[in-house]
């Protein structure tokens, strides 16, 4: 299984396996990894998966669609140049080693 | 309160919240979770979206991992239904006759689909549960062009039916109410709903009773008969609180609960489908069936039992996915005495601002998730919209408010 590098915002680092075809965002709820909230369960409605994919990252990342990019114009943190809503990033073999870092707050 | 014990009945999305939410605020004591489902806890809005169409499984559905449980000292029991609550004894009761002793009881045991009252609703099928999902699944897989009936034209029948028609069916909606989806969206956002349908192809019926269901027929109430291979309801759901009435706790279309989803008694809460409770925002006892509603009150309930005295004041807030519509609702519409829409409706992207008495009480944003963040800001805190403002042309809410800041 692909394995996804979770960055909280004080540095601590958790590597998890996740399914094929989950996203970025289930595999941090799944596992209880604090720092991704996903109120909505990954409906693209809330904008409280926001994560910063790690400026060096060379995978492919899915396309960003107009409502994910209209929802991070009001994420709890500075939206950046490399923000995603993690909800909106499926994971394959492509991404496998993909880390991402978790903002300061999603609400 | 570190120690004491916590027995959530019901292990849907509010009673999972609750669990996973006394561990992350600190709780100590033992939490059993108790579901009568043999699935690990799973979000339920795939089941009429993706889940249906065959594009994700159960593994993509669960709230948490299961050894998630295990790590954190949540004991699962799953397939098994609590038939009883002894409040003097401070214990559980399960169907098969043993007891789980609590000092914190939380009813979650949310709501089961209103049953067709008609003769022939044997032949009718429901969409709550991932079980009922799979026996869709089983009568649609491997076909097309069969002939689906859904009878009911709110959130769940209108979601199925948009996926029963991608999935190269035929169907036809019909709806008692001359409107589809009266008692959550405004006529406005309805009307395009309806449209949207029928440019897919979609047949709906509204003002239309059903009087009877035969195999392979449903009989309406004006005398028309459709053919139907498939008949699907969704009228509705009715508040699981036959346990709590049992136990002698208050039940008026729900679990009756205070501003901190408690009951009389100071040990026992009810949080999400089940619960009826008094909404700032409604101004009066609700029931509300959704996640943000399930989420926000097993988190409220989870602070409660950790000591805290902060009321339940969340707002509402709902979406739906039809096609390629996102409808997202930001407060709650229902009331509403006014309407302003703003945007391209042309376009399928526009907002129905709804007022009551000239105070705005909600957002229907279609295609405009902009409008219903800034919304759901808005609303959360005061707000000094008049239809009059909103009615300007080239109105815009996000410049709107970057004025007012």
């Amino acid at each position: 299984m692909p394995k996804i590098t979770y960055v909280a915002h004080d540095g601590v680092e958790t590597v998890v396996d996740v399914a094929q075809n989950d996203t970025v965002m289930r595999g941090a709820v799944l596992n209880g990894i604090k720092g991704i909230v996903a109120q909505c369960g990954g409906g693209a409605s809330c904008g409280t998966c926001h994560v910063y994919v790690d400026p060096e990252n060379t995978k492919p990342l899915s396309q960003m669609h107009q409502v994910e990019d209209e929802l991070l114009y009001f994420t709890a943190c500075e939206r950046k140049e490399n923000s995603r809503l993690s909800c909106q990033i499926p994971v394959t073999e492509e991404q496998d080693g993909l880390v991402v870092h978790m903002p300061e707050k999603q609400l | 309160m570190r120690g004491e014990s916590v027995v959530v009945v019901g292990a849907g999305q509010a009673g999972c919240q609750v669990a996973v939410s006394l561990r992350e605020q600190g709780h100590r004591g033992p939490i059993t979770l108790i579901g009568d489902e043999q699935a690990a806890p799973y979000q339920r809005p795939p089941l009429t979206k993706a889940y249906l169409a065959g594009e994700t499984d159960l593994a993509g559905l669960v709230l948490r991992q299961d050894s998630y449980y295990e790590d954190h000292g949540i004991k699962l029991v799953r397939g098994e239904r609590v038939i009883g609550v002894d409040r003097q004894a401070r214990v559980a009761v399960l169907g098969c006759a043993r007891t789980v002793s609590y000092d914190h009881l939380v009813f979650a045991t949310g709501a089961r689909p209103r049953p067709l009252p008609i003769p022939g609703a044997e032949h009718v099928l429901n969409l709550r549960t991932v079980a009922d999902a799979d026996a869709i699944r089983q009568r649609l897989d491997g076909q097309i062009g069969l002939d689906v009936v859904v009878i009911g034209g709110g959130f769940i029948g209108l979601e199925f039916a948009a996926v029963v028609r991608k999935l190269r069916h035929e169907v036809t909606v019909v709806e008692a109410q001359p409107q589809v989806m009266q008692r959550a969206v405004s006529a406005e956002t309805a009307q395009h709903l309806v449209s949207r349908h029928r440019s897919e192809g979609v047949q709906i019926l509204t003002g239309t009773g059903v009087a009877a269901v035969r195999e392979g027929l449903v009989e309406l109430a004006d005398g028309t008969v459709l053919v139907a291979d498939l008949v699907v309801a969704g009228i509705g759901v009715i508040p699981n609180t036959e346990v709590a009435q049992r136990a002698g706790l208050s039940v008026d279309n729900g679990i009756v609960v205070d501003a901190h989803l408690g009951t009389v008694d100071p040990r026992v809460y009810a949080v999400g489908d089940c619960a009826r409770f008094a909404s700032t925002h409604a101004g009066g006892l609700i029931r509300l069936e959704s996640v943000q509603n399930a989420t926000d009150q097993g988190t409220t309930v989870a602070a409660a039992i950790m000591g805290s005295a902060e009321p339940y004041t969340a707002l509402p807030w709902f979406w739906s996915d039809q096609y390629d519509v996102k409808l997202q609702t930001a407060g709650l519409t229902n009331g509403h005495d006014r309407t302003v829409t703003v945007g391209d409706p042309a376009e399928g992207r526009f907002s129905v601002f709804c007022f009551k008495n000239d105070r705005l009480i909600g957002i229907e944003a279609y295609n405009r998730p902009i409008d219903f963040l800034m919304g759901r800001r808005i609303l959360e805190g005061g707000n000094s919209l008049t239809p009059e403002i909103v009615a300007q042309p080239g109105f815009d809410l996000r410049a709107s408010q970057q004025k007012a800041a």
